[in-house]
């Protein structure tokens, strides 16, 4: 039995402890928001906070988070207010959107510990997670306009 | 638009597109204004199109008592806006306040709204007119039915703002306490129809409307295909033959059945090719979890009997191609008398340029939800085209039109290949064959590189004769590439005319002896339109021909392009030529505004301009999808990439975003 804290609730699996955090999330827990886009880490879609670290969901078992406390896209802020989100809609980031999720929790996970990263650090954090419609340009300024307040 | 001065130093696809609009490179995107007055009635190729164009209020428009306007959106989103804009038309026609404006998206019912099929990049071209009609229609019946409640003549009223104005007297009343009475009116007449001027826009170009998914996307609640949640829903994944053509020999899936969760194995007939929209066959595992079906799939044992592409081999196959090339091939457009010009020509250049195989890899896998049960079927999926979507499965499950519901999710990205729901007949077959149970096939991201409808490969060559003083006397086009009818009819070996008509049939330039040939190539993949289709290999083609001409001649690029467009006129291709379906009088090809879009990118990009060692920029220009884009791109050498990176970029016309598609090719030949 895998326990853990999802979005501040605790949660409990007996099912195979090696399913990846993002399937369980969303099968299991009905947490869609997380995405599936590559489940090998290269694309950032499933990107979700454990222990405020932005963690690839996708290889990352279950039994690996045994304990410790994942926030998703949907526990990030209780009204989807946190300063990346309200960024992401005052600079119209996203596109088809699919991605979003993922590079949202990225850029939370880095103004976490970096309140004022420079285009070079942004560019560093942010360069795991694909668009593939191409938002690079208004998701750095958004990330940008998230730290100074703006 | 500005110029701004850096290097890319990394011509990878996302370096490009970052560097696109951020660091060295430029796009100037002609916006779309219909010939002759803006915003005039124009013709369009909608009519044509399956389902055709509905502009009917009764259809898209619903206003309740509280004033809460609905409007459907019929086209599929992908990240183009058009459920966004397509409303936004009618809502500014309607004198609405978007701000009580909901948007719904409408299950697939060509019969009922139109052509749905979200596809060749004219969602707004062909339908952002019979929004602008529907939502003026729905604004003159709030009028009416405001005037016949105060007993006063049409003329004396006026809607604005989401309520109707009686001009004399200054009395108002709310669209919702006239929305009963406005509906049980018939749709007037196009001739008592009057669409606003440009100057009364609310929000057609004013940048003023956001995404209506924007909240639901930045905090997770915007469902996509891939989200569909149902009681007592099944997830599966599917074993399928990894070559086109092969089918299932053998399978064991005792292994597969011991894996916690799994509940079913279920075996898919395939159709052989040309397959067209139907599951090329394989073998299902359903299971309670999609965890649970990928680990059941990997312990299948599967032996397949590979068929007759077995050893279909890339490489020989692009030799192949590159072969065939260098022998003339069908005529398909000749002027003047080439061949002769070559001969006697003061130099000739030439160079062949390959384009590989190409996997749309939308960000969201095609991936869909069925519940066929109890004669009816419902299915829930990320599709670019509902209607088509509801006919492929009346036909496959014998079911009648108006007992198969087609619910469009959002699409994480589309780029054609949600327009082929093989996807979605696969879910509906694994549901029936579950007694009815929802199952949701989900597609990983192996699957969807592996099984894709893959773009086109391409071998292309163009021969070229320069005169003394450098200009170009002869022009000879071949392209070989297998064509997308192969996917739908029995050994097509020829590029058919609405391929050719992506770059080959309407090459602009002003020479005076040009041919275009094509060669046979035989399909060894399922071919899929993939976003700008064939537009790929040949612009890519003609448009780095054009630097190879000029430095052979020792001129300017840019120069050499303009010339080569020549003065300003509408080229006259050959009679196959299609325009994407578009009439010529409405889209013509019009070098005028060819040349403009090159001259304004350069001044932007400043052309010519003093770059660093191992530096230097490129220059394009074509119609693509009936716009006009020109690009300028800088780039940079380095030694561990050998490649140059090669650009194409386009734009769809829309109001609120400019997408680019950009590609890097493997290979290039040349001798001079």
């Amino acid at each position: 039995m895998v326990k853990l804290r999802v979005n501040g609730q605790e949660q409990s699996f007996d099912g195979d402890p090696s399913m990846p955090l993002l399937w369980f999330l969303r099968d299991e827990l009905g947490l869609t928001g997380t995405k599936y886009g590559c489940g090998v880490a290269l694309c950032g879609a499933c990107t979700v906070h454990v222990d405020g670290q932005a963690t690839r969901a996708c290889i990352t078992a279950v039994n690996d988070v045994s304990g410790r406390s994942v926030t998703t896209i949907e526990g990030l802020d209780p009204q989807g207010n946190h300063p990346v989100q309200k960024a992401w809609r005052a600079f119209n980031v996203p596109q088809c959107g699919y991605c979003q999720a993922g590079q949202i929790m990225q850029a939370a996970a880095l103004l976490a510990t970096n309140k004022n990263p420079s285009e070079d650090q942004i560019n560093s954090e942010m360069s795991g997670n694909i668009c593939r419609c191409g938002c690079y340009q208004r998701i750095t300024a958004a990330i940008k306009a998230a730290a100074t307040g703006a | 638009m500005s110029a701004v001065h850096a290097n890319i130093e990394n011509v990878s696809r996302r370096g490009f597109l970052k560097g696109l609009f951020a660091t060295g490179g430029l796009v100037v995107a002609a916006e779309f204004i219909p010939s002759g007055a803006a915003f005039a009635a124009y013709a369009t190729g909608a009519a044509k199109m399956a389902g055709g164009v509905v502009s009917d209020p009764h259809v898209f428009v619903s206003i309740d008592p509280s004033g809460l306007v609905t409007i459907v959106a019929h086209r599929a989103e992908m990240g183009t806006g058009a459920k966004t804009s397509l409303p936004m038309a009618v809502a500014d026609e309607l004198e609405a306040d978007w701000a009580r404006v909901k948007v719904v998206q409408s299950p697939g019912d060509e019969k009922k709204y139109g052509n749905q099929n979200t596809d060749g990049s004219r969602s707004l071209r062909h339908f952002i007119q019979p929004m602008r009609e529907c939502g003026a229609a729905a604004r003159h019946m709030l009028e009416i039915a405001a005037a016949q409640r105060w007993n006063v003549p049409v003329s004396e009223v006026q809607a604005q703002n989401h309520e109707v104005i009686h001009k004399p007297s200054g009395r108002k009343l709310a669209y919702g306490d006239l929305a009963a009475a406005a509906s049980a009116l018939p749709t007037p007449p196009a001739d008592q129809i009057k669409l606003k001027d440009e100057s009364g826009f609310r929000y057609l170009g004013k940048g003023n409307v956001q995404i209506v998914d924007l909240f639901d996307i930045t905090t997770g609640r915007a469902v996509y295909g891939i989200d569909t949640k149902l009681a007592g829903l099944k997830y599966a994944v599917i074993a399928r033959p990894p070559v086109m053509g092969g089918k299932l020999a053998s399978y064991d899936g005792s292994a597969a059945m011991k894996v916690p969760g799994v509940e079913k194995i279920v075996v898919i007939e395939g159709t052989p090719p040309p397959s067209k929209f139907q599951p090329i066959g394989g073998v299902a595992v359903i299971a309670r979890n999609t965890w649970a079906a990928i680990k059941g799939r990997d312990a299948l044992v599967i032996k397949w009997d590979d068929g007759p592409h077995a050893s279909y081999d890339s490489a020989a196959y692009k030799a192949q191609l590159e072969e065939t090339a260098r022998k003339p091939g069908k005529v398909v457009r000749d002027e003047g008398d080439p061949e002769k010009a070559l001969g006697s020509a003061a130099k000739t250049v030439f160079a062949e340029y390959y384009a590989p195989h190409l996997a749309h890899a939308p960000m969201e896998p095609t991936c869909a939800t069925a519940r066929v049960s109890g004669g009816k079927c419902e299915v829930w999926a990320a599709v670019q085209s509902p209607g088509g979507t509801q006919n492929e499965l009346v036909e496959k499950l014998g079911l009648k039109p108006e007992d198969v519901t087609v619910n469009v999710t959002l699409l994480g990205g589309g780029f054609g290949r949600k327009s082929k729901p093989d996807f979605v007949l696969e879910a509906a077959l694994l549901s029936r064959e579950m007694g009815g149970a929802p199952v949701k096939v989900t597609w990983t991201r192996e699957d969807d590189l592996h099984h894709d409808y893959l773009h086109t490969v391409s071998a292309e060559r163009i021969d070229a004769g320069l005169d003394a003083q450098g200009k170009v006397v002869a022009w000879r086009h071949r392209t070989v590439a297998p064509t997308i009818r192969a996917t739908f009819v029995p050994d097509p070996k020829l590029e058919q005319a609405g391929e050719l008509s992506q770059g080959v049939l309407d090459v602009p330039f002003n020479i005076a002896n040009l041919r275009c040939e094509v060669g046979e190539a035989e399909a060894h993949t399922r071919i899929g339109w993939f976003r700008s289709v064939s537009n790929i290999p040949h612009a890519f083609a003609i448009q780095s021909f054009v630097a190879e001409l000029a430095h052979a001649a020792g001129r300017d690029p840019k120069d050499m392009l303009i010339e080569l467009l020549g003065p300003p006129r509408l080229v006259k291709p050959p009679a196959e030529y299609t325009n994407y379906g578009d009439p010529l009088e409405t889209y013509p090809i019009d070098t005028a505004r060819l040349r403009r879009v090159v001259e304004l990118v350069a001044d932007k990009a400043e052309w010519g301009k003093k770059l660093p060692p191992r530096h230097g920029q490129g220059i394009a220009v074509h119609r693509s999808f009936l716009s006009y884009v020109a690009t300028v791109i800088e780039v940079a050498v380095d030694d561990t990439s050998p490649n140059m990176a090669r650009s194409a970029s386009r734009t769809g016309g829309s109001s609120r975003t400019i997408s680019t598609a950009s590609r890097s090719f493997a290979s290039k030949n040349r001798r001079r």
